[in-house]
């Protein structure tokens, strides 16, 4: 900002010269003019100067002459010096007629003003016309007048307050022609920071400050030993009194006053006791006497699945065939298993060699304890009921194979020790090596390759120690008291197998000596590869040549009721106890003649076949006419697929096929005594109940478990489980656990894993009547039906016979009947054809 | 001694009755017509029977005592007859 100059005096002493500056403020000087010196110059007023014409040149001398005469009167006085310096001779005096200046006369001071007011320019008329136009057109400019604006102006101009100030920088000469650099730099102000002065300290004296108190946490665990005391035991004896207590209180006066006073109430109660039992409720007591044989409203709990068992490891792809519970060890049970889908060799491209098994599992802990190899899959076996340790199998090619377990049954024990110590038997396998795996025996004895049939064998079944069989199929005594024979079925044929070795034989054993495999047990090495059965019967069917396919079979079993006292008294060296394991190689077949042949042995069984017929045939080869066969039934529509007697009765037998199941009378020859209504689901399997007589349990398609109590319901089963098992059922088995009292179902499965279920104790009640009653009502009824039906059967021979005969007889009666009958059909179809005719409705009939 | 004898057996003639047994305060059987372990095992378990009874009947009213007490079960009856002093247990089976 430019700074203030200080208002200039001259604004104000401007306003003063107002009336002096005119348009030629130093040329005019404004005079008074005296008569005297007007008639001197000769420029009176109006008389010489008017107002047209005021100009008056007067002389420059006379002027000064006139101003040296009278010098300070003299009007020209002020403008003395003027006048001298006057360059011209003349000078103008004008006459202000209007006082225009303020005076009458008015001295132009200068040549140029005289000039331009006595001589105005002559283009004045040009002049004044454009100067009239211009007068139009724009505005004449005026003066102008200060109204202050000029010293804002003034103000708002920036003047220099000082000269400007010139440096002259200059560089050292060797830094000559070398870059600069210019910047800019900010006149910065001079800080002053604070600094410490050391000359003073203020010592403070006070200081507020705040605390909290936090306490000071720690966890810390620590353990003690102390255990809490508690009783396990407590064993307490009852105080007593000695007896010379007892007779000082019998002596005591108290208990004798004590007596008096309570005999009378006791005697009391007991008689009122006595009298009438107040607590009894007729009605429950007439009920509860009903109640006890029959209950209706039985629940039935669900079975409880003890034990999954399963063996991913050779259950893969396997279906169970058969499964058996061991009869001696308790909670063991082998399953045979095979493949499930049946492949013809041409189509297996399976190079491996596939192994074929019996599982053995331990219910306890659900582990496989052994396992028996075969040499093809295992459709059926069976242990032998005197030695347990022999096993005896059915192959899928037709094979019969034999088992002899006894190096190994301290694995089925579950006792088994840690490897080395348990096999004296050298035979043992790589077992010893590794404890945990199973071991695996190979089977010991085979049937010949060359008898093999086509057909797998369907059942195997030992038979009982009491008796054997010879050739030609009589029932004689069993020496030894061991099982030594099987009987198997096969849809060829039922077989009658012997283990021991034969006269023929024993030449051709001894002579082809052939080495076993290594670890195979050596009791049936003398049956050598040649084994063959003793005899095979065929049932035949009635009407045609074929024969027919039985699939399982039944047996009665025989016990023994004499003590066989005769006839022991021979080889004493064969005729081992029982409890000595049985040297099989020794046991030798005897004639027929020696044998005392066993009258009352029933030789009939009942054979499933795969007609679906249940043949009961009699084995005993004696007449060769075709009657082996006694009966043969047809009942069922699909494969029968299972033949079981009752462990309750020795003579029922129930037989189970896909849609329906049957209960035979042994002995009830014309059919079964019960049939079941077909079901909606294929039934796979059944077995009798172990705890009751009434009870059968089947096995459906569906993976559900169906309990059948005829007493009940004929109709339909008592109880279904539907489901318990996801696949297919395809054996069940029952066993009754003697230490525990429980009755379990082994039941397996189409995917090869077994389950064991304990019944529910619903399940376990006897009952009293027993099917025998039931079973004797059938058994007439079955009988009356088919009386009635063979009278009916005769009646309607009689009516056929009767009929041809009687046709010649009444032909002419009803010949006669018949025209007149034809006679009127006739007229009323001709009736009819008109009417419809009327009706338009006339449809020509079809041509007969 | 032969009031005591000739009044079980008045006791013992009832029809039906199984046996009888007298215990002191304490629960100790003094005599009886039982084999020992049964006598042991009802005295010593009647005897804490009977005195919650008579507890409960004095709490409820302790005018009151406890006269006697019988124990109808399935099999039989047991009836107990307390005292200041002894108790007497006879064990009945009336349909017998």
């Amino acid at each position: 900002m430019p700074p203030k100059r200080p208002k200039s005096g001259k604004g104000s002493s401007g306003s003063k010269r107002k009336s002096k500056d005119d348009d030629d403020p130093d040329d005019i000087f404004p005079m008074v003019l005296t008569s005297a010196t007007q008639q001197l110059f000769g420029c009176r007023a109006d008389e010489d100067v008017t107002g047209e014409s005021p100009y008056k040149l007067l002389r420059k001398d006379d002027i000064v002459q006139d101003m040296k005469k009278r010098a300070a009167v003299s009007d020209f006085s002020p403008v003395k010096q003027t006048v001298l310096d006057y360059p011209e001779d003349e000078i103008l005096l004008v006459f202000d007629r209007d006082f225009l200046y303020g005076q009458s006369f008015y001295l132009v001071l200068t040549p140029e003003a005289k000039e331009r007011i006595l001589h105005p320019p002559k283009p004045e008329t040009a002049e004044a016309e454009v100067i009239e136009n211009d007068a139009i057109k724009t505005p004449e400019p005026r003066q102008w007048i200060s109204q202050g604006s000029e010293q804002e102006i003034e103000n708002e101009c920036v003047k220099e307050t000082r000269e400007k100030l010139c440096i002259k920088f200059s560089r050292v000469r060797r830094k000559f022609g070398a870059p600069v650099c210019f910047s800019d730099h900010n006149a910065d102000f001079i800080e002053c920071p604070s600094y410490k002065d050391s000359r003073f300290s203020i010592k403070q004296m006070q200081r507020d400050c705040g605390l909290q108190a936090v306490p000071t946490l720690q966890s810390s665990s620590a353990q003690t030993q102390r255990k809490v005391l508690r009783n396990i035991h407590t064993q307490y004896t009852p105080r007593e009194l000695s007896d010379e207590d007892k007779e000082n209180i019998h002596q005591s006066e108290s208990l004798r006053n004590f007596l008096k006073t309570v005999t009378p109430r006791v005697l009391h109660a007991l008689q009122q006791a006595e009298i009438m039992d107040e607590f009894t409720d007729d009605r429950k007591a007439l009920s509860s006497a009903a109640k006890d044989d029959d209950s209706n409203e039985q629940v039935y709990e669900d079975l409880m699945l003890v034990r999954v068992l399963a063996n991913r490891a050779y259950t893969k792809d396997k279906t169970i065939r058969c499964i058996n519970w061991h009869p001696t060890i308790q909670g063991v049970i082998a399953v045979a298993l095979t493949e499930r889908r049946e492949t013809q060799l041409n189509e297996s491209t399976d190079l491996t060699v596939k192994q074929h098994f019996i599982l053995f599992y331990s219910c306890k802990n659900s582990t496989t304890l052994l396992l028996l190899e075969g040499p093809d899959g295992i459709f059926a076996f069976d242990f032998s009921p005197s030695d347990p340790n022999i096993i005896v199998g059915g192959c899928a090619n037709g094979q019969v194979v034999l088992w002899d377990i006894s190096a190994y049954v301290t694995y089925l024990q579950g006792t088994q020790p840690g490897g080395k110590k348990s096999s004296v038997n050298t035979d043992t396998f790589a077992s010893d090596d590794k404890d945990k795996k199973t071991p695996v025996v190979r089977f010991c004895a085979a049937s010949s390759g060359e008898s093999v049939q086509e057909a797998p064998i369907t059942d195997v079944q030992w038979l009982p120690p009491t008796f054997e069989v010879t050739k030609t199929g009589e029932a004689v005594e069993n020496k030894n008291k061991i099982s030594v024979q099987f009987v198997t079925c096969s849809p060829c044929a039922i077989m009658f197998w012997d283990v021991r070795v034969s006269k023929q034989w024993s030449s051709w054993a001894s002579g082809k000596k052939h080495t076993t495999a290594h670890s195979v047990s050596e009791t049936f090495k003398h049956l050598g590869r040649w084994w063959k059965p003793l005899f095979k019967i065929t049932p035949p069917m009635i009407n045609t040549r074929r024969d027919y396919s039985p699939l399982k079979f039944s047996l009665e079993h025989y016990t023994c009721t004499d003590d066989n006292t005769a006839g022991t008294t021979d080889d004493p060296a064969d005729g081992e106890s029982s409890e000595v394991v049985p040297d099989y190689s020794q046991l030798r077949t005897r004639s027929a003649q020696t044998l005392k042949p066993l009258e009352d042995v029933n030789t009939r069984m009942y054979v499933g076949t795969q007609e679906g017929v249940v043949v009961y045939t009699d084995w005993k080869q004696d007449n060769k006419e075709s009657g082996h066969l006694h009966n043969a039934k047809s009942l069922h529509h699909g494969v029968v697929n299972t033949v079981q007697r009752s462990p309750f009765y020795k003579d029922t037998i129930l037989t189970i096929e896909d849609w329906n199941f049957a209960i035979w009378k042994e002995g009830v020859t014309d059919g079964p005594i019960f049939t079941s209504p077909t079901s909606e689901t294929a039934y796979t399997a059944g077995c009798c109940s172990p705890s009751r007589s009434t009870d059968f349990f089947i096995g459906n398609e569906d993976g559900s478990i169906e309990v059948w109590d005829l007493l009940k319901k004929t109709k339909e089963p008592v109880q279904v489980y539907k489901h318990v098992i996801k696949a297919r059922i395809t054996c069940i088995k029952s066993w009754s656990a003697t230490t525990s009292k429980h009755y379990y179902l082994a039941v397996s499965d189409d995917v090869a894993a077994v389950f064991v279920f304990r019944l529910p104790k619903s399940l376990y009640k006897k009952e009293s009547l027993g099917l025998e009653k039931f079973f004797e009502l059938e058994e007439d009824r079955l009988k009356d039906f088919q009386r009635r039906v063979a009278k009916m059967k005769k009646e309607a021979d009689e009516l056929r016979k009767k009929g041809e005969t009687n046709k010649q007889i009444k032909t002419p009666e009803e010949q006669k009947e018949e025209e007149i009958e034809m006679k009127e059909y006739k007229e009323y179809l001709t009736l009819e054809e008109n009417i419809l005719k009327g009706l338009g409705l006339w449809q020509a009939p079809a041509e007969a | 001694m032969a009031e005591v004898e000739e009044t079980l057996k008045r006791i013992q003639g009832q029809k039906g009755v199984q046996g009888i047994i007298i215990v002191n305060a304490e629960g100790i059987p003094i005599k009886t017509t039982m084999d020992n372990t049964s006598t042991v095992q009802y005295a010593g378990l009647l005897h804490q029977l009977v005195l919650k009874a008579r507890s409960t009947v004095r709490d409820i009213d302790p005018q009151n005592d406890l006269t006697f007490m019988r124990v109808r079960s399935k099999k039989n009856e047991i009836m107990i007859a307390p005292d200041k002093d002894y108790f007497l247990i006879v064990i009945q089976n009336p349909s017998d």
